[in-house]
């Protein structure tokens, strides 16, 4: 593996310097960068604070769920659930709230609960038994879609309690209203951003990555940090489920089908490679933004959605290319 | 393999991200210059919104839509869900379109109670949200809606089949749409009651999501848990077209009658071919064709349309029963969609 040739320092805490320069999100970012340049050339509503305002709301959930997909990922794992959790857990604080078993708060803290306790299972069957990320979640996606379908006998539910769509309201800045959500998921990735590059958990993730073998006879806990990470990735899509709520102002059973592979495209868009190891989660937020501005840049050119969809599907194939070769080079 | 050092790796990255860019950017540049080439820049825009991009149901609507914006010199963008159900897209799409300045909305709503409050925020912002098809719920959180009549759909079959198995005793299967989506409810109650049936009366009622797929699947689990049955509704012709092949298998395709909602085009033709009995046809252009120029109406006068506006259904069959209006293939195969 790479981390037999490249130092073990350099992966894990390289300096700011170095890092700028190789960071597998200098790539993402100038696409980003001369997507926003492109857009705010080919039309006027593009470059307003109003709108940079409503894609981060448009992206915040799956933002969220991309936070979770990419420690997974960075262990060399992945999580088809995340949608399914999510959505799961959303009809449970939702339904709960609203027919009054429970007040906002608890229903909210529920809900948490529940979506962590999926990733704790999720992180017990790949770390114990062991069985492939893939097949685990695979498995969980099923399972907490019908629970979905279950639990709220296909119905809508609405007329939900202030607190539950709280985050969802906004504040003005200069003339722009911000919704409280979208600060939510900028602080979340800002956090594990931190937690990530400058914690020792953090390094032990990319170790973990790299190589189990080699963490584990370094002395990592190899089996507690995984169950951890499928845990607090859990707790993650508990935190969606929220916003979700807060964005759509409702607890929708169908909600959340196709965003286990919008995250992962949007960890992906981000640099953060497959093979684990290697990636950050603010290169997942330069994704999430990539997916949500072409999104919104080409609505308002008037160019039909399956667009979109298109030059996703070629941004991930570079992407992924781009990944290949850089790990050829650094073997 | 490693020719180069890690420096030049990391500018090798951003050149083939900067490629990247190049090479999308002028993908959707392309893609724009076709759609917005026939647009003025002080036209009224008008949004459409369908559940699917896939389903030549949508399709058709787009078409009428556009032929109706080209008309009246108006500008369509559109937009879709990834699947149907799919709220949180359809949301999206909203949002970008009132900020791209649309006039008016017309939607088909995913999910009916779902979608109410992006509605509400488009509506306080002055845009016109007119529902297509499907209407939202509660009805009113929309400014009007130009549907068909699912119920009258429904009857019209009903009453198809109530004189085609006069004198018979009556073995119903219904293949509905999915629990809760007011359509599907509609047409199948619309179907007992053309019938003069109740839900006792169904011996054995499967969802299909409108599959073909599916609606196989359910019909042969319906003939294995009632061989008897003679008389199949559907929800639509693919789901339709399902039963048929399953009662195929079984050699029982010449005598159970099907019965359907839609009238698209390969659905119409299954009624030619005999496969289906009857079908109540929905006129998709018309919906979309009427919201462009009710949303081209307010733009121009501030008049906003209001309430149900029904945009028609018929019954195609070639094998007339007395008693039941009906029109046939040649007209359905001239109007269908798809």
């Amino acid at each position: 593996m790479t981390a037999t040739t490249t130092p073990y320092a350099e992966l894990a805490a390289p300096s700011t310097a170095r890092r700028l320069l190789t960071a597998p999100t200098t790539g993402p970012l100038v696409a980003l960068l001369l997507a926003c340049v492109f857009f705010a050339v080919s039309t006027d509503q593009f470059l307003t604070g109003g709108n940079f305002s409503l894609i981060v709301q448009q992206v915040m959930v799956v933002g969220t769920l991309a936070i979770g997909q990419t420690l997974i990922i960075l262990t060399a794992g992945i999580d088809l659930s995340c949608g399914a959790v999510m959505a799961f857990g959303s009809i449970v604080i939702a339904k709960m709230a609203a027919e009054g078993s429970l007040p906002p708060l608890l229903a909210i803290g529920l809900g948490l609960v529940i979506c962590g306790g999926f990733g704790l299972i999720n992180g017990l069957l790949v770390q114990k038994i062991p069985l492939p990320p893939f097949i685990v979640t695979l498995g969980m996606l099923n399972v907490a879609f019908a629970l979905t379908h279950i639990y709220s006998k296909e119905q809508t539910v609405t007329s939900l309690p202030g607190p539950l769509t709280a985050l969802g309201q906004t504040f003005p800045l200069g003339h722009t209203d911000i919704t409280y959500g979208s600060l939510v998921t900028i602080a979340l990735f800002l956090l594990l951003a931190y937690a990530l590059s400058s914690t020792g958990w953090g390094r032990h993730v990319y170790a973990l990555g790299n190589s189990q073998e080699a963490a584990r006879l370094n002395g990592i806990r190899t089996s507690r940090l995984t169950i951890g990470i499928y845990t607090v990735a859990g707790l993650l899509y508990g935190i969606a489920a929220l916003l979700l709520i807060s964005r759509t102002g409702v607890g929708d059973p169908q909600a959340g089908q196709t965003d286990n592979l919008d995250s992962i495209t949007a960890v992906v868009l981000g640099g953060t490679s497959l093979f684990g190891g290697r990636g950050s989660v603010l290169g997942t937020f330069i994704g999430v933004l990539i997916v949500g501005v072409f999104r919104n840049g080409l609505q308002l050119m008037g160019v039909a959605s399956v667009y979109q969809t298109l030059i996703t599907g070629v941004l991930v194939i570079l992407a992924v290319t781009v990944d290949q070769i850089s790990r050829k080079r650094a073997r | 393999m490693s020719r180069t050092t890690r420096p030049a790796l990391s500018l090798l990255r951003v050149a083939a991200c900067t490629g990247v860019a190049a090479l999308t950017l002028t993908a959707c540049g392309s893609g724009s210059g076709s759609d917005s080439a026939s647009t003025g820049s002080g036209s009224v825009k008008v949004g459409l919104i369908t559940k699917t991009d896939t389903n030549p149901f949508f399709v058709k609507m787009k078409e009428g839509a556009e032929k109706a914006a080209k008309d009246s010199g108006a500008q369509l963008v559109t937009a879709a869900g990834k699947f149907d159900g799919d709220n949180a897209g359809q949301v999206t799409a909203m949002e970008n379109m009132v900020a791209s300045g649309v006039k008016g909305i017309l939607i088909t709503p995913s999910d009916s109670k779902a979608i109410v409050p992006a509605i509400q925020k488009a509506r306080a912002k002055g845009v016109l949200v007119i529902a297509l098809d499907t209407p939202t719920d509660p009805q009113s959180a929309v400014d009007a809606l130009f549907a068909t009549n699912n119920l009258k759909a429904g009857e019209l079959i009903g009453e198809y089949a109530k004189a085609a198995m006069k004198g018979k005793t009556a073995k119903i299967a219904t293949l509905d749409l999915a629990p809760g989506v007011s359509v599907g409810v509609q047409r199948h109650d619309g179907f007992l009651k053309g019938f003069g049936a109740t839900d006792k009366d169904v011996l054995c009622a499967q969802d299909t999501g409108g599959d073909q797929a599916k609606g196989q699947t359910a019909m042969e689990n319906c003939l294995q848990k009632e061989p008897g049955i003679n008389v199949v509704y559907t929800i639509n012709e693919p789901a339709a077209l399902g039963a048929y092949t399953a009662l195929k298998a079984k050699g029982r395709e010449k005598d159970v009658l099907i019965v359907s909602v839609d009238g698209g085009c390969t659905g119409t033709q299954a009624v030619k071919d005999g496969k289906i009995a009857a079908t109540s046809q929905q006129y998709p252009l018309k919906m979309a064709a009427e919201g462009v120029k009710a949303v081209v109406t307010y733009a121009k006068d501030g008049k906003k349309a209001s309430g149900y506006t029904d945009t028609g259904v018929n019954l195609i069959t070639d094998k007339t029963q007395a008693g039941v209006t009906s029109k046939d293939t040649a007209y359905g195969l001239e109007n269908c969609w798809g």
